[in-house]
């Protein structure tokens, strides 16, 4: 063996390791010495510089259902080979492979503080849960993929085997890990806006630092014709819980919403309510809570009788770098609750 | 089908940007449905006309983004 070639370890599933399909899917962790299957394809590609020493195997059944195990006996089969390098995978759109996939690398940064990659089809449900720990180059949906997505990955292997650093996903062809790094800019923010604006007047291509995400249109929906007997409901992005923020919304990035009851509530007050919204001065809602839920105009509409009754729940979250996904669940969750309660209409107030 | 919503918010662009049907623009961020120069009761019925206004909306049919500003 040349001197100074860098070790890597392998991770393969039971197909790709010729082992067998589903029938063999719950086979516990095992290890090969060498390249098997599409590690043969990567080591032709490594060349001299890196070597194969081992593939460590399991069945993506196994792997499911014992993640956390798993991962740690991967670990355990793969330190005695001394690896440099760690590579599992690709695992395409799979989903438990790609679980076993990230798992597993992950598992082996942390343990063994080696650099590691796997390559996962930009749907694959891993993607999202492993970006930030592992590098994942993006790969077709299905194995038809693989002769495309070897090289990529073997130069990617390399260049981690080497101890080279790893530049911006888009110089390296890899899925952004969602790290902001500051960079110095050869103009300021100022003036590279103008100019990308002067372009844009004249007509001309530019290019945007920050594309700016679509929204879906929802039609709207049709008007409640009499509010007299109108259930109405509030919601707010605000922030405002009670007091001491019991379910720990968070201030910024919301994870979840909540429902409190205002049943023979008339009034918002510091005493009982508080915002937990992170992104605006919270002296003036603290002060009156009803500055940003409207409890006590709704409570006397609904006592003279302009609408039939406010809805005893409000719900509440936290519109601050609120993710647009959960935006959308939470959305979608408490219009289903609200339309299961026969909510005739929503007052969302937002800061 | 559907449920009618109306979106109270501080920065219209924003909701129109995100797709809110029926936007009543608030008065401040910090304070959507109120104003603390004002006195209690005066702000107290600046509010209760800013739901007023949020209900109108409601009950008008709208095609397409509507900020009702008045």
């Amino acid at each position: 063996m040349a001197e100074n070639k860098y070790r890597v370890v392998h991770y393969l599933n039971q197909f790709f390791a010729q082992i067998g399909g589903e029938d063999k899917a719950n086979v516990p962790p095992l290890v090969r010495e060498g390249a098997v299957g599409p590690g043969r394809a990567l080591q032709k590609t490594l060349g001299e510089e890196g070597e194969i020493v081992a593939t460590v195997v399991c069945g993506d059944g196994y792997f499911a259902e014992h993640i956390e195990a798993a991962a740690e006996k991967v670990v355990e089969l793969a330190s005695p080979y001394q690896p440099d390098v760690f590579v599992a995978g690709p695992a395409f759109n799979a989903g438990r492979y790609g679980v076993a996939c990230g798992a597993s690398c992950a598992a082996m940064s942390a343990k063994l503080a080696i650099p590691v990659v796997t390559g996962l089809y930009e749907e694959n449900p891993a993607l999202d849960l492993y970006r930030k720990q592992v590098y994942i180059i993006p790969t077709a949906d299905s194995a038809r993929g693989m002769r495309e997505a070897i090289p990529r990955m073997a130069a990617f292997v390399h260049k981690l085997g080497l101890g080279q650093e790893i530049g911006l996903p888009q110089e390296e062809g890899y899925f952004p890990r969602g790290f902001r790094i500051n960079q110095f800019a050869d103009r300021t923010g100022a003036e590279r806006a103008v100019d990308m604006l002067l372009l844009k007047l004249k007509g001309e291509p530019f290019q945007t630092e920050y594309p700016m995400p679509t929204f879906e249109r929802v039609p709207p929906s049709a008007a409640i014709k009499d509010l007299r007997p109108a259930t109405i409901a509030l919601v707010t992005t605000g922030g405002i819980v009670p007091l001491g923020n019991p379910d720990r919304i968070e201030a910024a990035s919301a994870s979840k919403f909540a429902a409190y009851s205002i049943a023979g509530v008339d009034d918002l007050t510091p005493d009982a309510y508080q915002t937990c919204h992170g992104g605006y001065d919270p002296v003036y809602a603290n002060e009156d809570p009803d500055r940003v839920l409207p409890l006590d105009a709704a409570r006397s509409l609904e006592r003279d009788g302009t609408i039939g009754k406010l809805y005893d729940l409000y719900y509440v979250t936290v519109g601050n770098a609120t993710s647009i996904a959960n935006a959308q669940k939470f959305g979608q969750a408490i219009a289903e609750k609200l339309k299961a309660a026969d909510v005739d209409g929503v007052i969302l107030t937002s800061t | 089908m559907g449920l009618p919503v109306v979106h109270v918010a501080s920065i219209v662009p924003i909701s129109l940007t995100v797709g809110a049907n029926r936007i009543v623009p608030a008065v401040a961020i910090p304070h959507p449905l109120g104003n603390p120069e004002l006195p209690r009761d005066e702000e107290r019925a600046l509010r209760l006309n800013l739901v007023k206004k949020a209900l109108r909306a409601l009950q008008t049919e709208v095609a397409e983004q509507t900020v009702f500003a008045e």
